[in-house]
């Protein structure tokens, strides 16, 4: 995974509720078997209109989306994190998140934001009235600061580290080997096995 | 102070905790299907991993498998690559693999619990998000991503926070005709689809304790849909009943052992939840959804809502997008929208109750002219079961398609799908812009409604028939 201290660029200003994982990569692009290729499929079906923000010359090359609350609701895919990624996003700034796509994105150094829905409206008003300006993301701080803007926000300690560090889980989670062969051995003796 | 019954699973399968750092939570079933595994095989590759427990694990091809011509090799040569990718994966790591056409075929959460391999008190994880199916049975169940398929491939396990609670309190008795599909749709109009978030939901209350298995999994299937990764009923003699006999119970004495256990899988009397909602069963009829968001749903009997009438200025823009993509005019009696596709499967309705409440409805009834309706079971093993009770006679004397069963027009990444401006009943589980196929509209609605709906030819509840 990227490592993820602080991030500047410029910001989309994407005015919808419930951006499911549906719209965000619809299902069609999940044949894939390889982890590339997804930047395509990134808003597939909302890409096909002409005025759809993404498609407006001044946010081409902007990475930080902010969009309306409970962004990435419904389906598990990871694909969503993968094509919004590969698409150049590195942050999503919204006032709340599907569980699922949040974790999921922090798994790949996609940085989910939760900020109030009035700070939130702020930053999409000054992505529309200034495409241009710069917004910057700073993980150490937990600080987004935007022109005469600064607003905080929470994740825990645990996750910053392991995102600051860029880590992979599994590799940690393999430190306790030992802690896990030991679980294994204390567990119900008849609980189900597959074979 | 008392736990809820979310905390007793969950504290029963800490392998580690740390200040600090996230719990180390052990998983004890891994359910694995074509779509979201590929990535995480090729992980384990890469890296030189293997997968710890594959006793623990077992996959399935249901999402993008054809429900029509089983014998013949899959005609989308991307989907066929998935599907064969998931046969070598397996092969390769040693999984126990229901392929297509085989007997034991079938969604991943149709086939867990008919296998018996769901019990109280487990954890089950699986890369999909209606994985909170398998907390019907008082498990702890979620989806996951690809990264954490991974993890639990090459682990057993995934670093967890420990989740907040929530209890759904369904007082009362579901009056006649009205099904847990109808319950689970009117919770989310009224929690809304972010109402769960960050919790586990806990079903409590005399509606929930008198529905079958099947229903309480239709209720626990969409807990997502509410914003909540895992929802949860507390076993009891319904679900003992249940999985006593299947293939993957335990017998004899571990039998009692495991029932033993299984009764103190219970909330506290003294345990506090993070959030209660409380909801009376008596008042509810027959739901639908109007919107493009499974929170977007009425009773069968109100109009398409006038955007103007929503006062926060969020769910007015949704609403006034919702409809637009629809095609509906606020005013409009719901019983008056005319649909071109019924639906009936997937691992919200795709179950044995589900099919025997459509032949109910279809006998001796026809589909309406220009009304395409498919009928797809969930899995092999309830294709086989319907058959015996020639329910599939039935549903095709009425003139609807009796298929192969998958997830098939849930969210149509196979052959079955809408065409654009198209508009179905289904028994699924979102409504989602595109999600049946590109421009297509979705109304939610239970098993009976989609029958009745099938014979008029626009939204109908039985008892209007």
């Amino acid at each position: 995974m990227e490592a993820f201290t602080s991030h500047t660029g410029r910001a989309v200003p994407l005015r919808r509720s419930n951006v499911d994982t549906d719209q965000i990569i619809p299902a069609v692009w999940l044949k894939q078997v390889s982890r590339t290729g997804f930047d395509k499929g990134l808003f597939s079906a909302w890409r096909e209109d002409p005025d759809f923000v993404l498609n407006k010359p001044e946010y081409q090359g902007a990475s930080i989306l902010v969009a309306g609350p409970d962004f990435g609701t419904g389906s598990s895919r990871e694909h969503a994190v993968w094509a919004l990624q590969q698409y150049g996003f590195r942050v999503v700034i919204a006032p709340r998140f599907g569980d699922i796509f949040r974790n999921n994105a922090t798994k790949m150094g996609l940085l989910p934001v939760v900020l109030p829905g009035d700070v939130v409206d702020r930053l999409q008003t000054r992505a529309e009235r200034e495409p241009a300006a710069e917004v910057t993301v700073d993980l150490g701080a937990r600080e987004v600061r935007a022109g005469d803007l600064v607003a905080s926000f929470e994740i825990d300690d645990y996750t910053r580290w392991r995102l600051m560090e860029g880590l992979d889980d599994i590799g940690l989670t393999l430190r306790h080997a030992d802690d896990i062969a030991a679980y294994e051995r204390r567990r119900l003796d008849w609980l189900p096995t597959t074979v | 102070m008392g736990r809820t019954l979310a905390e007793k699973v969950y504290d029963a399968h800490v392998v580690r905790r740390a200040e600090g750092e996230p719990d180390l939570l052990y998983i004890d079933l891994h359910l694995v299907h074509e779509v979201t595994s590929p990535q995480a095989f090729d992980g384990l590759r890469m890296a030189g991993r293997t997968v710890r427990r594959p006793d623990l694990t077992i996959a399935t091809e249901d999402h993008n498998v054809p429900t029509t011509d089983l014998l013949r090799p899959i005609a989308d040569p991307v989907s066929r690559t998935q599907v064969e990718t998931l046969r070598k994966n397996c092969a390769e790591f040693g999984i126990r693999l229901h392929p297509m056409g085989d007997e034991g075929q079938g969604i991943v959460h149709v086939i867990g619990p008919q296998l018996g391999l769901t019990q109280p008190g487990m954890t089950v994880v699986c890369g999909d998000s209606h994985t909170s199916t398998h907390g019907a049975f008082g498990a702890l169940a979620f989806g996951i991503g690809t990264s954490e398929v991974e993890h639990v491939l090459a682990t057993q396990t995934l670093p967890q926070t420990k989740p907040k609670t929530m209890a759904v309190t369904v007082n009362g008795a579901l009056p006649p005709g009205v099904t847990a599909k109808d319950l689970i749709l009117a919770i989310i109009a009224k929690i809304g689809t972010g109402g769960g978030q960050g919790h586990v939901i806990e079903y409590r209350g005399e509606a929930i304790r008198s529905l079958s298995m099947e229903g309480r999994m239709t209720v626990c299937n969409m807990s997502i849909e509410a914003g909540a990764r895992a929802g949860m009923i507390a076993p009891d003699e319904t679900t003992f009943a249940y999985l006593k006999g299947r293939p993957h119970a335990p017998k004899g004495e571990d039998w009692d052992r495991a029932v033993a256990y299984w009764k103190s899988l219970r909330t506290d009397d003294d345990a506090a939840f993070d959030k209660e909602v409380v909801i009376d069963a008596s008042t509810l009829t027959p739901y639908v959804t109007w919107g493009t968001n499974p929170g977007q749903g009425l009773p069968l009997s109100e109009s398409v809502p006038d955007p103007a009438s929503f006062d926060d200025p969020v769910e007015r823009a949704a609403a006034e997008r919702a409809l637009e993509y629809m095609g509906l005019t606020a005013g409009t009696p719901l019983r008056d929208i005319a649909v071109d596709t019924v639906f009936v499967g997937s691992c919200t309705n795709g179950r044995i109750e589900d099919l025997r409440a459509v032949a109910e409805v279809l006998k001796g009834r026809k589909v309406a002219d220009g009304v395409r309706m498919l009928v797809v079971p969930g899995s092999m093993k309830v294709k086989k079961q319907a058959e015996e009770e020639g329910l599939h006679e039935v549903i095709k004397a009425a003139g609807a398609e009796w298929r192969e069963s998958g997830c098939s027009m849930c969210l149509a990444m196979n052959p079955d799908k809408l065409s654009p401006g198209e508009r179905s009943a289904s028994t699924s589980n979102r409504n989602f812009e595109g999600r049946q196929g590109p421009g297509g509209r979705t109304h939610l609605v239970s098993p009976a409604v989609a029958a009745a709906t099938a014979v008029t030819g626009r939204l109908t509840a039985p008892a209007d028939l």
